[in-house]
């Protein structure tokens, strides 16, 4: 695949807020792996989880809005408890998904919600769903 | 036959070497075949010979047994030889009686099959034995050593160590071709890892060197010519004119400001300007001015001459003339550094082609306070301010199909810390490095970079650059990214490449001159690449600094000070021993037909035109072996190994 990369306004804005909500420092990642080798959920990502990390150092936002993996990390702190540079990968995934919502894509609306399990839904839970899942 | 005209009584005595031998080789055969061998009194084997119960065996048995030489077959003499005849030296041996049967970088180490391997160690053993009948004791030849160095070259490798040669309480000669000493380190901005300014640092020493009563410093000299041995060096210096004089010049600048003739700055890497007649820095040391007399317009009376009725203390001397100074020394340092390749060879860079697109060394001076900006980050074609710049590692380095195969070791950490400067300067810039691997192995190296990293928001790409080209008032950069697997393109104001480090120019013909060795990559050659990193192969020569291969400056300081100890530990000597092994001439066999004199590599035998015959000169003679080799009669003959010595070894080798 083929890109330019564009360090202007929107790119270092970007990279900044990402910065700024997750309270890492995405440039001290290696890019040495262990987060993407010991992801429970990496099987089913299109990107890997120093990809994530990578792309948001690249500015490259729009590439971040069509990523499946994004959506796909259960924030289960595996990497962070890893990284040898101390990063919260969920926390940045969290940034990324924050700063792309209004221009994604929904991954979930209530017509997927079985009407016979509608009623027991814990109503955090569906809030949360909404939140990570939908624009 | 030993000195009482006795049949000589050897001892044998075979080494184990843990497996490492005994693995590959019947050890106990070995030794008992040789107990059968005639004029062996004595053979045992033994686990490690070189271990103190190993040496004392051998001592004991030697005494015990009343032997007159001993055969230890062990690993490379290269290794313990000297050991072993210190051993016998106890029991009242003389050195020359001892002999190492190598038989295990010869035999076990290089065999897969232990009866064959058996048998070869067994015919190494009978072959030294036949040797050994016929070794003489001889007496060591004694020189004399003159206590005072010269040193080659002067960056920081040349200056350490001639001020560490010097403050040992001996004479330095430090010989420097151009104006003023300093090399590439006095060119340099700030130094990683701490980033202290080198200027700051480095001023100190240089102006020590001036000042110490102990060195001679001969800027705008050069080596022409070397003979002698180590200990004896007679070398000759070409003093090159300068047009000032040294003394009288009070560095006002008159002479500069009246000078019409104007060339690129060497300097500042051709990024300024200066005169025909010039100060190389402000802190040049020698203090004074030079004419360049390749820029000069002419000598008076034929053509300009302004300089010289400018300067009011009379200091030109337009009739100065080059002159060859003859000096004695014992030891010859060779510290004559590196250069950058040129991007000339990279032409995909466009290095050539663009003002924007610089070298290392080229952006050290755009960062340095004394640059031609003033300190200021501007870039060359119209002195803006970069807002983008792209480093490229691995100019010309780990290329071994086009370029260079070696890293250059240094490069990884000196765009880390241009990148680093370059965000210092200009906090909202953007700087991105594309890279193959990042190489940060010195002490607090890896920090370092990681600082550049964090702190200066700096992007590491991870893949090469294929092309480099413009675009109106862009540089257009393709690179990749293969942690991502994307093909990268990206526009900057500049491009800093890291070129690969290299020999410094004239090396070779230097090395020539000196006769001493050089690797296949140029760079000098280290005695061993462990064991004798300062050292050349040939004695008398040490080596320090970028010339040996490239480094950092704590690393070149560090071989500077080793190799300043090793020339302290040859003059502490009081006279140097030379190994007798050589080849004499045998008067009365010798036609004087000079075959000899023209094979020999180190000049040390000549024809004695009135007698008619060959002589030579003891402490030249390295051994070799390459006259008796084709001397037609018989008269140079090695001693301890001459041609009745060889065919009874081989003859031993041969028998069944
Ligand atoms: C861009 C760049 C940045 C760097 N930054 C750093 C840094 O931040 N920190 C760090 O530790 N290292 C740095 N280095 C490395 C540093 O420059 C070297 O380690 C150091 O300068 C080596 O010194 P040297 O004396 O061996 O060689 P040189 O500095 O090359 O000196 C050799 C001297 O010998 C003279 N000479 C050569 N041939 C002859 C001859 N035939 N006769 C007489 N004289 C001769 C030359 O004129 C010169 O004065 C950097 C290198 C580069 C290229
Ligand atoms: S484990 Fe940490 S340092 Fe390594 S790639 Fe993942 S985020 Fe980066
Ligand atoms: S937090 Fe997300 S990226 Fe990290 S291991 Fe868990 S699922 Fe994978
Ligand atoms: S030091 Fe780094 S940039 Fe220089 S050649 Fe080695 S790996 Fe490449
Ligand atoms: S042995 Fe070698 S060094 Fe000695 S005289 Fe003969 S050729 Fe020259």
């Amino acid at each position: 695949m083929r890109i330019k990369l564009k360090f202007e306004e929107n790119e270092k804005k970007f990279i900044d807020r990402v910065n700024e909500l997750s309270g890492e420092n995405i440039y001290s990642c290696y890019q040495c792996g262990c987060c993407s080798s010991g992801c429970p959920f990496v099987f089913e990502m299109d990107i890997l989880p120093n990809q994530i990390i990578r792309l948001v150092q690249m500015g490259r936002e729009e590439e971040l809005i069509g990523s499946k993996a994004l959506f796909l990390c259960a924030s289960c702190f595996t990497c962070q408890s890893r990284c040898p540079k101390g990063i919260n990968i969920a926390n940045v995934a969290e940034a990324v998904r924050h700063l792309i919502e209004p221009k994604g894509k929904d991954y979930f609306g209530p017509q997927e919600i079985p009407v016979e399990l509608a009623d027991e839904l814990p109503q955090q839970a569906l809030v949360a769903v909404y939140r990570k899942f939908s624009k | 036959m030993n000195s009482n005209g006795k049949k000589k009584r050897i001892g044998v005595f075979v080494c184990h070497c843990g497996v490492n031998i005994a693995a590959m080789v019947d050890v106990k055969r070995v030794a008992e075949e040789m107990e059968k061998y005639p004029g062996v009194a004595f053979s045992t084997d033994y686990i490690y010979m070189c271990s103190d119960p190993g040496q004392q065996l051998i001592l004991d048995k030697a005494i015990e047994e009343k032997l007159d030489a001993v055969i230890v077959a062990c690993c490379s003499p290269t290794l313990h030889e000297i050991t072993f005849q210190n051993a016998v030296k106890l029991a009242g041996l003389s050195a020359f009686q001892v002999e190492i049967a190598n038989i295990r970088e010869q035999v076990s180490w290089v065999h897969t099959d232990r009866e064959e391997a058996t048998l070869k160690a067994i015919r190494i053993v009978r072959s030294l034995v036949e040797k050994i009948r016929f070794n003489k004791n001889l007496e060591p030849i004694e020189v004399d050593v003159t206590r005072r160095a010269m040193v080659i070259g002067a960056g920081i490798s040349g200056i350490q160590a001639a001020l560490d040669i010097a403050d040992q309480g001996y004479e330095v000669l430090l010989v420097e071709k151009e104006a003023s000493i300093g090399g590439h380190m006095i060119q340099l901005s700030e130094t990683f890892p701490t980033l202290d300014c080198s200027q700051c640092i480095m001023t100190p020493k240089m102006v020590e060197i001036s000042r110490h009563p102990n060195i001679k410093l001969m800027t705008y000299h050069e080596v022409e010519s070397i003979s002698g041995f180590v200990g004896n060096f007679t070398v000759r210096i070409k003093k090159k004119p300068r047009y000032v004089d040294e003394v009288a010049c009070t560095m006002c600048g008159d002479c500069e400001e009246v000078c019409p003739e104007v060339v690129p700055d060497e300097f500042n890497l051709g990024l300024s300007y200066r005169k025909a007649i010039y100060l190389p820095f402000p802190q040049a040391i020698p203090g004074t001015y030079t004419l360049d007399i390749d820029s000069c317009l002419g000598l008076w009376p034929i053509r300009c001459s302004a300089c010289r009725d400018a300067c009011e203390v009379n200091a030109i001397d337009f009739d100065q003339k080059e002159e060859i100074i003859e000096e004695k020394v014992g030891a010859i340092t060779v510290c004559t550094g590196y250069d950058l390749y040129s991007m000339k060879s990279l032409g995909e860079f466009g290095g050539e082609k663009y003002e924007d697109v610089v070298d290392g060394l080229e952006f050290e001076r755009i960062l340095s306070a004394s640059g031609p900006t003033g300190g200021k980050v501007c870039r060359p074609s119209d002195g803006k301010v970069p807002k983008s710049i792209v480093f490229i590692q691995c100019c010309g380095s780990r290329d071994p199909e086009n370029h260079k195969s070696y890293c250059s070791r240094i490069c990884c950490m000196y765009t880390a810390k241009h990148a680093m400067l370059y965000k210092h300067h200009v906090p909202d810039g953007q700087a991105t490095v594309f890279y193959i691997d990042v190489r940060t192995g010195g002490k607090r190296f890896e920090e370092f970079y990681q600082r550049t990293v964090e702190e200066g928001e700096v992007l590491y790409l991870r893949g090469k650059v294929s092309k480099v080209y413009k675009e109106g008032d862009k540089i257009i950069v393709h690179g990749s990214d293969t942690l991502t697997g994307r093909k990268v393109e990206m526009e900057a104001d500049m491009v800093v490449l890291a070129m690969a480090m290299e020999k410094k120019e004239g090396t070779e013909e230097l090395l020539r001159k000196l006769n001493i060795s050089a690797d296949t990559d140029g760079w000098l050659a280290e005695a061993h690449p462990k064991l004798k990193p300062v050292e050349s192969i040939n004695a008398g020569f040490f080596l320090a600094g970028c010339a040996h291969g490239p480094k950092d400056i704590p690393d070149t300081v560090a071989q500077a000070s080793a190799a300043a100890a090793k020339v302290g530990a040859l003059f502490a000597k009081e006279k140097l021993q030379h190994d007798p092994a050589i080849v004499p001439v045998n008067e009365e066999l010798c036609s004087g037909c000079e075959i000899c004199v023209n094979v020999c590599p180190y000049d040390a035998r000549e024809l004695d035109s009135e007698k008619g015959i060959v002589i030579v000169n003891e402490v030249l003679c390295e051994g070799c072996g390459a006259c008796a080799a084709a001397c037609p009669s018989g008269a140079a003959q090695k001693r301890n190994q001459t041609d009745n010595q060889i065919f009874s070894m081989l003859s031993a080798i041969l028998k069944i």
